[in-house]
Parts: structure tokens; C-alpha cells; sequence
């Protein structure tokens, strides 16, 4: 298990750098002059020369490179026009607008993105995985019918269509809650929560609708195998069946899915978070990239990269936990 | 027929019950299929008496796991139509509601099913799974009541350690061990009927061998009665005292089991036994038509997988084939021999050894080498289905050897394919019909028929017949000799079941773990076995007439 | 004879094309679906016709038609519907949203279908390479298909943007980086995967033993087998690269204006929900039926091509660990 374990964060370190390799050739070598967007729109080509300097722009590239990594593992030292000013470990460079340090901005707008993930996730696995297992258990029923019909429908409305039409509702028709703004959960956690509702439901009800239909086909798929047979002809309620012994099979791809699924549901959040003004990551990025603020969007987009790496790992080894018939290779 | 009816006796009387532990009259299950109704079992009646053992026999199709399955009403809810009577120690199994069938399945009669590794939850401990059975049956048993009854059945169905076994998930079970788990979660609530579903039709030979040694000692033991669902009349006709022989959903014939074996009434049962491969009957004897040998094979060996992982599957294996001559080469599964027959024909390369064909060393030569040679050996697959593209026609398949070649015109290769349908007795304008068309016998034909176009030396069978009903594999078998004489072939038998080896085999290789353990002359090798791993694979088949065993099991005629 | 043999030769190759259309017209909600799409994609073809026909264009300004006072609000009733204005004006601009929907059909459609023919190419020549090449092609595959699986595609595709040049043609640029990013690992996966099994299969190897070329037997016997799971997949990847692109839109970072595309129109709509419901429900309402007619016909052909295809592919897209899952047994 171990030796599994410690396999699969190499693999996963693997893929990071090739992802940092990645993303650091095509935003600071491909097209454009970073120094120049960095110097602002009004330098003139001494100050540029000046920036590129200072941000090491002037060395080679693998040398450059090699200092962003340096960065990140021991921080880095930047000189300002009157001294040095240090960027602490992990240091992802400062940003083009601001000069504060990308990590410190990341770390920023984490709360906000990490409660709209979490507080969604909840709600979906719950809406989802029931759903899921209520039609498949109700099948050839007006109900399997009918989730049928709203699963579908579901997978098929775009996040910021959803929010939209909350926001209609609630906000504009009903006038049930106000227009969501995002107030810390450390702050008042009630508040956090009410202003929390919309965002949550609009990212829930999409990810609710592809689970359901997941946990559908891999219920009835489960049902249909031999040891479910099996423990039908010795007696066993149906109840019993499914509780104790098809949720547990039919749940294992599931669980494969949410990790896998983290990739497109950082972008979900991303859309969330600017239909509804949620200082987030998501909202962090989209500005950047207006502003053309690379270091900001190059690091968010190795924070989220690696995000998704931890979650697959942890999927594969909770996979491997739950079916210890795959051998942990 | 006839027997089937006079066994049955108007089902209910207070004196029958008594009498009989399974009462069946007029049973018949319907399926929906699309708009149609196929029906499976059709007006089926018979007798099981306290402790008896009854044999229901058949090819597929005939309806017989249909019939098992109505004994637990295992076809509620299916949308299956079953009518007639069901009854089982006094319960009308149709009438039964819901809970009252739960109460039956399991605590009255218990089923054992075929593939025991997908027959129990994966991810559960066995014991667990017993003792979750056994509460469901003794509502007032405690918990380590239960693990601990658990753990008791386990021990008697032979389960080593039974108590730290119990704690097992079943893939860490071997075959023959899971089957008997199951078995030990059947006897876990005493029942008085046990159904099992062609029990160790998953199984090699010697652990078939031991589960039905289990099944007959349980019996006797406890006295209960036994349904025995299975296509192998061998296996049968050691372990039932009657025999019901089925077909499309009917009874055939029905009777003790030496009557209906050794003095067959009808015409369908006397060809199924006539079909069924007799590991006692020698082959007339033929030489291989030349001295020279055609494939000459020297510490073959092959490895899978690398470092701690590897896996010897083939180790240091010796062998000739001589033109026109049969190698009929048996082991269990794990042997190797399905292994070594694919690098015969280089469809797997050798990790080290020498491989020569007519004095070619074919061992290291790359795709485009062996081209040239790709036509003179070719071979039969085991699985009708995955050895046929759906999606081509069957000509197209058969065809696809002479298009390579690129020797023949079109209207010269589709001569050829029509000759060659023809020649394994299909219909010759068959040629742009799809696989799913045919029967698993007809495609095995089809098989041959492509195997036999580049005009090949060697055909190595892997299992040609054993995906197959008796009848069929009888003619499949039939037809592969024949095309042997005819084309003075050189085969290589790869099987399982030695039986069918024994009609087909000039000489006779054993193999086990990867390596050779017995070779020889077949009549030699069948009827004076060397080695002791021979010798117990001999003495595990199961026989039809009781006298020959004993006969066989001598030094020798 | 030769006559006949001939017509035999002719008569070989019947596709199962046929009996997959047979089955797809017989489900009535697949029939409903591809008519609805038919007029979408007549919708999007004509739009200059329809805009001829209405008399606008969608971009010009009608600074009278909105209530500059009230900040933009379209005069009239219903988003100022009117008989020039058929679904009435943007709000703030006046351009008519008849046309600029029109318009917006196209953008959406020819970006999708781009993006998603880029996929199945890709994906699949990825796939087939990783399986047949040697040991090094398929590692090298095996960590770049990790690393598009890992990547957050929709932030990728947002960063992206930031640093390509203004006067790359936009439709290209989305057609290329939704094409690369979205799903393309996920299908290089599946197809590596149904390969590695095809190529077990006896009737490969007896085509082996015919002594065909390796690339006789990819054509004939592995690449119709493929073709059904690929385009079940390709079926999914369609109408989530409508949402793509629209989402890329909503964000900011899609086709560049005034070029019309419903994710700009929705975007803008955020503002003027309360003000002018129509201008969203308009957009929100085409982005969806677009979305639910390809998902309902991905659904109908999925179980049209092979009923018990679906649910394998559902459990095989949950990733490494579905993916071995089905290996393991």
C-alpha cells in the first residue's frame, strides 16, 4: 500500500512538471513580450529593456525556468528600482498590475472558491447519488420516467443558464433572497451561508444531474450481476440487497468520476464565481487574463493543475480501498 | 416422455407430500422477448423424494437452469410468465408471498451456482456473507452466533483454517475453494433441497472431481435432497440416482439413472449418449505420414511480465509434430498449454528456446518475416464468437488469407471460399452472411473453413469444441479428422477434457505448470499413465458406465 | 456463375449504418430531437436571409429604441418587441435580437462541430498510436493524455487567450483549444483502451495469422470496431463544446465583438435580468434546446449502437481508476 502510494505521487509529481513545463512554454516563451506587458502600456523601450532585466526576461529560457522552480521550492529575490524585495517559498512571481506576490492573491481568494466548492459538492453527491439510485430502483416507473426526463434536462443547462434562472426567481420575481454577495464564513456564518444558497445551487443542480445519471447505469449494472442473484435466492429483503451490497459496487465509479470530473468542475466554479461576483480563484483568473497579468493566470492555473492531481490520487487510492480486487500496481 | 407422465401423479394429496421433497406438474415458463414469447420450459413434471437425487440433463437451450430456477421462484420479477406447479417440502412455490419465498429460498432449498467467483459479493468478507444468510433464516441468532456458524460450515465443506479463511474476500479464494464456500453458505440453514446449477462446470477436472466427491459425502450426511442442473452426463451419472434428460423445454425421458443410460427409449437421448466422448474407447491406430518432422520445438519457454511480477508460463518445452499426425495436448488451466500453442503458430513470440518449422527457425523473426510463413500454420479458436469479426461477412473472413496472398483473382478466391464452405458442410452461397447468422457449431465451421484456405501443414486447435453441445462438438470433432486424412493435415489438439483428446490423439502430451510431464503414444499414455499427475487426471473424468472406471483405474488390458 | 460471384463480391460489405438509423428513427424522442436540430442548423444557415427578411442587421445601433435615462432599458413592451424589432433590441445598444440570435446560431454550431472533429482526430489517432506503437509511445502518450485529463481545460482555454495575438481569426483560435483541451485526453484514453482489448480478440489474431499488413488489419478489423464507441464519445464531447464556447463568451474571452454569440448575450444579460427578463430568457432558451437536442440524440444513438456500450463507456470515462477496474477483472 505504501509502495502504491508513494508510486502514484511520483507519477502525479511527473505530471506537474510537465504541466508547469507546459504552461511555463506557452505563456512566457509563444508570441507576446512579457516584459512589455509587464512594464504597462505606456513604457518606452529603455523601461522595457529595464524590466526585462529585472525579471531575469533577458536570460535563457531553460535558465528562467529554472529560477520559477527555484521560486517556488525557496522563494526569490526581485529587484525594485531602489532594492530587493522577497518573494517568500512558494513563490509563483509577482503580479504585472500590483507587484504583490501571485501566492498571497491565490491564497486570497481561496476561501471563497473552496466554499462554493465544498458546499456544492455536498449538496450534489446528496441530490445526485440519491437520485441516481431512486431511479434505478424504480425502473420502468412513471418516476424512473420523469428523473429520466430531469437528469436530462439538467446535464444539458450550462451553469451560468442555471444561475441566470435562480437569479430570476429568487432575486428578481419572488425577491426571497437579495443578490448574493460573498460575505467570509469566519465573519458571520449565517450570512456566509444565505449569500452562499444561490451559487451553490446553480453549480449543484448541473454536477447533481451527470452523478445521477452515473449512479443510475452503475446501479442497474451492479444489479444485474451474479452475487446480487445470489443473495436473492437465499432470502435476503431487497432492501438489504441494495444497502448492503449493490450501493457499495455501484458507488466505486462514482467516486472514480468526482475526481476525475475536478478539472471541469473548476471551470463550473469559475463561471460561478463570476455570475455571481464571488471573489474567487475563477474571478481571479478571469480578470488577470483581461489584464494580460501572466504570473497570476500561470498560477493559478498550476494551483488548480495541481488540485486536480491530489484529487485523482485520492480517487485512485479510495477506488483501490473500496474494490480491493484491483491490485494496487 | 412417457416416463416423465407416469411419474407424475395429481400434485397436493396429504400422502404425496409426505412422499416427495419437490412436486413439479406442468411447469412453464414464458419469456417477452421483443413482441414475442420464447418459451424456456414447456408443461415440465417430475418427482423428487426425501432425500433423493434427481439429474436434470440437457444441451443449451434445453431449458434446464430455467427449471432449477422455478424451484426458488428465482423468476419473479423478471417479467417471466411461469405457470403450473411448484412445490417445494409443502410449499406452493407460486402462491407464496413475498416474505414467505424469502423464507423458503435459502432455509428450505438452497441454490449453488455455476461461477463462484461472481456468484459471491467481491467486496465483502465470505464469512461475513454466510452469517448474513444464516441471520436472515435464524432471525434469533447473535451476531457471533452467526460468524461463528460460519466458520463451522466452512470447516465442513473442507476449507483449511477456517476460522482466519472466514475473513477472506472470495478472489482470494481459489476456484475449487470458492465453490465449496458456496456450498458451505447452502448448508449454512440445514436445508432440506439443494440446487446446484452446473457446479463445477467453472472447474478443472481433479477439483470437479473433489466437489462432487463433497456434494455426495454432504448428502449422506445430512440426508438432503439434490437437483443436479447440468450438461456433462458423466457428472451426472456418479451422483444421481435419477436422471431427467430435457430438450427445448421438455422432458425427454425421465427415469433411474442406469435405465436411462445404459437402455435409452428414445431416440434423442440414445444420440446424446452416443455423442458424448468415451475416455475408454481407443482410436484406430494411425502412423503420421512422414519421418521428418514439421515443427520442431527445444526449451520453449515464455515469461510474462518483468522483475518480481514475472510469470513463467511456458517453461523449457520439448516437442515434434510430424506431418498427418495429431498431438493431443491436455493440462488444466494454468498449464501453459494454451500459451505453447499460440507460439507454435507465432502468434506469441518465445522469450527463449528454438522454434523450427521445416527447418526455419521461426522463434525470433519479426511480423513481416514470418509472413511468408504465416499460411502453413494457422490455427482453430476456442470462442465461436470473438474468433469471427461481426462486422465482415463470413467469406470475407474466410477470404482474408487468399486477399494477402494476393496470388488469386476475385472471382478465383470467391471459387475458392464457396469450395471451402462446401467442404465443412455449410451452404456454399453463404459467403456474405454475417457471424450472428450462424450457430456456435456452424461458426466453429466457419473457423476451420478459414484456418483451412492458405492450404496450411499444421493447425493448432485451442479448444475447438469445448464452447460446444455435446452433439456438435461430436461433429465438429468428426470433421476435423476427416479434413486431417484428406489434406494429410499435422494437428495440434489443445484441451481440456480428455475425452475428447482421446479421439482425435496419435500421441499424447501432459503438461502442468508450464513444463511436460508425461508424453507418449496415446493409447500408452491413457491406458498405462507414468506419472502421478497423469494418473490422478485419468482417474478424476468423470465416466459414464460405472464398470469402465473401475476397469480403467487397473495397470492396464 | 461469374455474374454471380461478382454480385457477391459487391454485396460483401453491408454496414451496420443502416440498422443503427432504423433503430434511432423508431425512438421517438431521437425523431423530435433531430427535427428540432434540423431547424436550428436551418436557422444558422440562413441568417442572412432571415436577417434580409427581418430588415436588420446585427450590428447596428438604434440609440432611439432604448431609454437612455433609465440607463439603456429597450422601450416597449417585452424587451421592446416590435414588428422591425420581431424579438425585440439589446438593451443599451438597440442592435436587434433577432439577428444577432441568428448570427449567434452560427458561431456556436460551426465552433462546436469544428472543435469536436479536432477531438476524434486527435483523440483517436493518440489512442491507436499509444496501443500499436512501442513501449516508448505509448509512455509518452500515456503522461501527455495525463496531463490534458489533469489540466482545468475551461481556466486553460480562458489563459490561453490572454496570450494569443489579436488578429488570430477567433472562431479558429476556439475551435483549436476547445478542440485540444476538452475531452481529447478522456477519448485518447477510451480509444487506447477499446484497442489494447480489440487487438486480444481472436478474430485480430487470425487476421494475424492470414498474414495481413499491421495496417490491413487497423483498417479492417480494428477501426469499425472503433467507430461505435468513438462516436458515443464524440456524441458527449458535442454539446459540452457548445456549453464551451459559450462559456468561453460569457467570460469575456470568446469570439471577439461585435461578432453576436449567445455566451455575450447571456453575459450582458446578467445586468439586465431584473430590467429586461426577455434578453435572457431568449439566449438562455436557444443555448439549451441546442444543448438537450444533442445530448437526447448522443443518448439515442449510444443505445442505439450498442445497448450495453453505454453503460461501459460511462464507467470508462470515470478514469484511471474505472479504466482499471475494468482491466482488473
Amino acid at each position: 500500500m505504501t509502495g502504491y502510494l508513494l508510486r502514484r505521487i511520483a507519477g502525479g509529481l511527473a505530471v506537474l512538471l510537465v504541466l508547469s513545463v507546459i504552461i511555463y512554454a506557452v505563456f512566457y516563451v509563444a508570441p507576446g513580450d512579457p516584459a512589455r506587458l509587464a512594464c504597462g502600456p505606456r513604457c518606452n523601450p529603455e523601461q522595457i529593456r529595464q524590466v526585462r532585466e529585472q525579471l531575469g526576461l533577458n536570460q535563457p529560457v531553460y535558465t528562467q525556468y529554472w529560477h520559477f522552480l527555484q521560486g517556488i521550492v525557496a522563494g526569490h529575490d526581485y529587484s525594485t528600482g531602489t532594492g530587493t524585495m522577497h518573494c517568500q517559498a512558494p513563490c509563483l512571481g509577482l503580479s504585472y498590475q500590483n507587484d504583490q506576490p501571485v501566492t498571497g492573491l491565490i491564497i486570497q481568494r481561496l476561501p471563497a472558491t473552496a466554499s462554493l466548492a465544498v458546499g456544492a459538492m455536498v449538496l450534489w453527491l446528496l441530490l445526485g447519488v440519491g437520485t441516481g439510485v431512486l431511479s434505478a430502483l424504480r425502473r420502468g416507473g412513471i418516476t424512473e420516467r420523469v428523473l429520466t426526463w430531469l437528469t436530462l434536462a439538467g446535464t444539458a443547462t450550462p451553469v451560468f443558464i442555471t444561475g441566470l434562472g435562480l437569479l430570476m426567481l429568487f432575486c428578481a420575481y419572488l425577491q426571497w433572497l437579495p443578490f448574493p454577495s460573498y460575505v467570509p464564513l469566519t465573519d458571520d456564518p449565517e450570512q456566509w451561508a444565505w449569500n452562499m444558497l444561490l451559487p451553490w445551487l446553480a453549480l449543484a443542480l448541473l454536477e447533481a444531474a451527470k452523478y445521477a445519471r452515473l449512479t443510475r447505469s452503475s446501479m442497474l449494472e451492479t444489479l444485474a450481476e451474479d452475487h446480487i442473484r445470489t443473495f436473492r435466492a437465499y432470502g435476503l429483503a431487497e432492501r438489504s440487497i441494495v444497502g448492503g451490497h449493490a450501493l457499495r459496487g455501484a458507488l466505486a465509479p462514482v467516486i472514480a468520476l468526482s475526481a476525475a470530473d475536478f478539472g471541469s468542475i473548476f471551470g463550473n466554479a469559475m463561471l460561478t464565481e463570476t455570475m455571481f461576483g464571488l471573489p474567487g480563484l475563477g474571478q481571479l483568473m478571469v480578470t488577470s487574463t483581461k489584464t494580460i497579468d501572466l504570473p497570476v493566470v500561470v498560477g493559478v492555473v498550476l494551483v488548480t493543475g495541481t488540485a486536480v492531481v491530489v484529487a485523482n490520487i485520492l480517487a485512485d487510492v479510495l477506488y483501490a480501498v473500496a474494490d480491493r480486487r484491483v491490485a494496487l500496481r | 416422455m412417457s416416463a416423465a407422465t407416469s411419474a407424475e401423479t395429481s400434485g397436493g394429496t396429504g400422502a404425496e407430500k409426505s412422499r416427495s421433497l419437490v412436486s413439479v406438474s406442468g411447469l412453464t415458463v414464458d419469456f417477452p422477448v421483443g413482441g414475442n414469447v420464447v418459451r424456456a420450459v414447456d408443461g415440465l413434471s417430475f418427482e423428487l423424494a426425501e432425500g433423493g437425487a434427481l439429474g436434470i440433463v440437457g444441451e443449451s437451450g434445453s431449458g434446464k437452469s430455467t427449471a432449477a430456477y422455478a424451484l426458488l421462484g428465482l423468476h419473479r420479477g423478471t417479467g417471466a410468465r411461469v405457470t403450473g406447479s411448484v412445490r417445494v417440502a409443502g410449499h406452493d412455490i407460486n402462491a407464496l408471498d413475498e416474505a414467505q419465498l424469502r423464507g423458503v429460498r435459502g432455509g428450505v432449498a438452497a441454490m449453488v451456482f455455476q461461477d463462484p467467483l461472481s456468484s459471491l459479493d467481491p467486496y465483502q468478507a465470505i464469512g461475513d456473507q454466510i452469517a448474513e444468510v444464516y441471520r436472515v433464516h435464524r432471525r434469533d441468532a447473535s451476531r457471533r452466533a452467526a460468524r461463528a456458524r460460519a466458520v463451522e460450515v466452512l470447516d465442513r465443506v473442507g476449507i483449511p483454517d477456517a476460522a482466519r479463511r472466514a475473513r477472506s474476500r472470495p478472489h482470494e479464494f481459489s476456484g475449487g475453494q470458492r465453490q465449496r464456500a458456496l456450498i458451505a453458505m447452502a448448508l449454512a440453514c440445514e436445508p432440506r433441497l439443494l440446487v446446484a446449477d452446473e457446479p463445477t462446470t467453472a472447474l478443472d477436472v481433479t477439483v470437479q472431481a473433489q466437489i462432487l466427491d463433497l456434494l455426495r459425502e454432504l448428502r449422506r450426511e445430512t440426508g438432503t435432497g439434490l437437483i443436479l442442473v447440468t450438461h456433462d452426463l458423466g457428472v451426472a451419472a456418479g451422483n444421481v440416482d435419477r436422471l431427467l434428460v430435457m430438450k427445448g423445454g421438455k422432458a425427454v425421458e425421465h427415469g433411474p439413472v442406469r435405465t436411462v443410460l445404459d437402455a435409452p427409449r428414445e431416440p434423442y437421448t440414445r444420440d446424446l449418449l452416443a455423442a458424448v466422448p468415451r475416455i475408454e474407447v481407443r482410436r484406430p491406430a494411425r502412423a503420421a505420414s512422414g519421418d521428418e518432422p514439421l515443427l520442431e520445438v527445444t526449451g520453449l519457454r515464455r515469461e510474462f511480465g518483468r522483475g518480481r511480477n514475472a510469470l513463467t508460463a511456458v517453461d523449457g518445452v520439448s516437442l515434434t509434430v510430424r506431418p498427418g499426425e495429431t498431438v493431443g495436448l491436455v493440462g488444466e488451466s494454468g498449464s501453459g498449454k494454451t500459451t505453447l500453442g499460440r507460439m507454435l503458430v507465432r502468434l506469441l513470440e518465445p522469450t527463449g528456446g528454438e522454434l523450427r518449422y521445416r527447418g526455419h527457425d521461426l522463434g525470433g523473426l519479426r511480423e513481416r518475416e514470418l509472413r511468408p510463413f504465416r499460411g502453413e500454420l494457422q490455427m482453430v479458436f476456442q470462442d465461436p464468437v470473438a474468433s469471427l469479426n461481426p462486422r465482415r461477412s463470413i467469406g470475407e473472413s474466410i477470404a482474408d488469407p487468399l486477399r494477402a496472398a494476393g496470388r488469386l483473382t476475385e472471382a478465383e478466391i470467391t471459387s475458392r471460399v464457396r469450395e471451402l464452405l462446401e467442404r465443412v458442410g455449410l451452404d456454399p452461397h453463404a459467403y456474405h452472411r454475417y457471424p450472428h447468422e450462424f450457430s456456435g457449431g456452424q461458426r466453429q465451421r466457419v473457423g476451420i473453413a478459414r484456418a483451412l484456405a492458405p492450404r496450411p501443414r499444421l493447425i493448432v486447435c485451442d479448444e475447438p469444441v469445448s464452447a460446444l453441445d455435446v452433439t456438435t462438438q461430436a461433429q465438429v470433432v468428426g470433421l476435423l479428422g476427416e479434413l486431417q486424412r484428406e489434406l494429410d493435415l499435422a494437428l495440434v489438439f489443445v484441451a481440456h477434457d480428455l475425452a475428447v483428446v482421446r479421439q482425435v490423439s496419435d500421441r499424447l502430451v501432459v503438461m502442468k505448470g508450464g513444463r511436460i510431464v508425461e508424453e507418449g503414444p496415446a493409447d500408452t499414455v491413457y491406458e498405462r499413465p507414468q506419472h502421478p499427475y497423469t494418473q490422478g487426471l485419468l482417474a478424476a473424468v468423470p465416466r459414464l458406465a460405472p464398470s469402465g472406471a473401475a476397469a480403467l483405474a487397473g495397470p492396464g488390458e | 456463375m461469374t455474374q454471380e460471384i461478382q454480385q457477391e463480391i459487391q454485396e460483401n460489405d453491408i454496414s451496420g449504418a443502416r440498422q443503427v438509423l432504423r433503430r434511432l428513427r423508431a425512438r421517438k424522442s431521437a425523431l423530435a430531437a433531430a427535427i428540432v436540430l434540423g431547424l436550428l442548423v436551418l436557422f444558422a444557415l440562413a441568417a442572412p436571409l432571415l436577417a434580409a427578411w427581418e430588415g436588420q442587421d446585427p450590428t447596428t445601433y438604434h440609440d432611439g429604441l432604448v431609454n437612455s435615462a433609465a440607463g439603456g432599458v429597450p422601450l416597449g413592451s417585452f424587451g421592446g418587441v416590435s414588428a422591425e424589432h420581431w424579438l425585440g433590441v439589446e438593451p443599451g445598444t438597440g442592435r436587434d435580437v433577432f439577428v444577432r440570435l441568428c448570427y449567434g446560431a452560427r458561431v456556436s454550431l460551426v465552433v462546436a462541430l469544428g472543435a469536436t472533429v479536432v477531438q476524434v482526430v486527435v483523440g483517436v489517432a493518440l489512442g491507436i498510436t499509444a496501443a500499436l506503437g512501442n513501449r516508448l509511445a505509448d509512455s509518452v502518450i500515456g503522461h501527455l493524455t495525463d496531463v490534458l485529463v489533469a489540466l482545468p481545460f475551461l481556466a486553460f482555454a480562458v489563459a490561453l487567450t490572454a496570450v494569443v495575438p489579436a488578429d488570430f481569426p477567433r472562431p479558429v483560435l476556439l475551435v483549436l483549444v476547445i478542440g485540444l483541451l476538452n475531452g481529447v485526453g478522456g477519448l485518447a484514453r477510451l480509444v487506447r483502451a477499446q484497442t489494447l482489448s480489440l487487438k486480444k480478440l481472436d478474430y485480430v489474431s487470425a487476421a494475424r495469422l492470414a498474414g495481413g499488413s499491421s495496417w490491413r488489419i487497423a483498417r479492417r478489423e480494428l477501426l469499425p470496431a472503433l467507430a461505435a464507441p468513438v462516436i458515443t464519445y464524440a456524441a458527449v464531447l458535442l454539446p459540452s463544446n457548445i456549453v464551451m464556447e459559450a462559456g468561453m463568451s460569457f467570460l469575456g474571452v470568446g469570439v471577439k465583438p461585435p461578432t453576436p454569440s449567445w455566451g455575450q448575450m447571456l453575459s450582458t444579460a446578467t445586468t439586465w435580468f431584473r430590467a429586461d427578463p426577455m434578453y435572457v430568457v431568449l439566449p438562455a432558451l436557444l443555448l439549451f434546446v441546442t444543448t438537450l437536442v444533442f445530448t437526447v440524440l448522443g443518448d439515442a444513438l449510444r443505445t442505439a449502437l450498442d445497448p450495453r456500450e453505454a453503460s461501459r463507456l460511462r464507467v470508462g470515462r470515470a478514469g484511471r481508476a474505472g479504466r482499471r477496474k475494468e482491466s482488473a477483472i
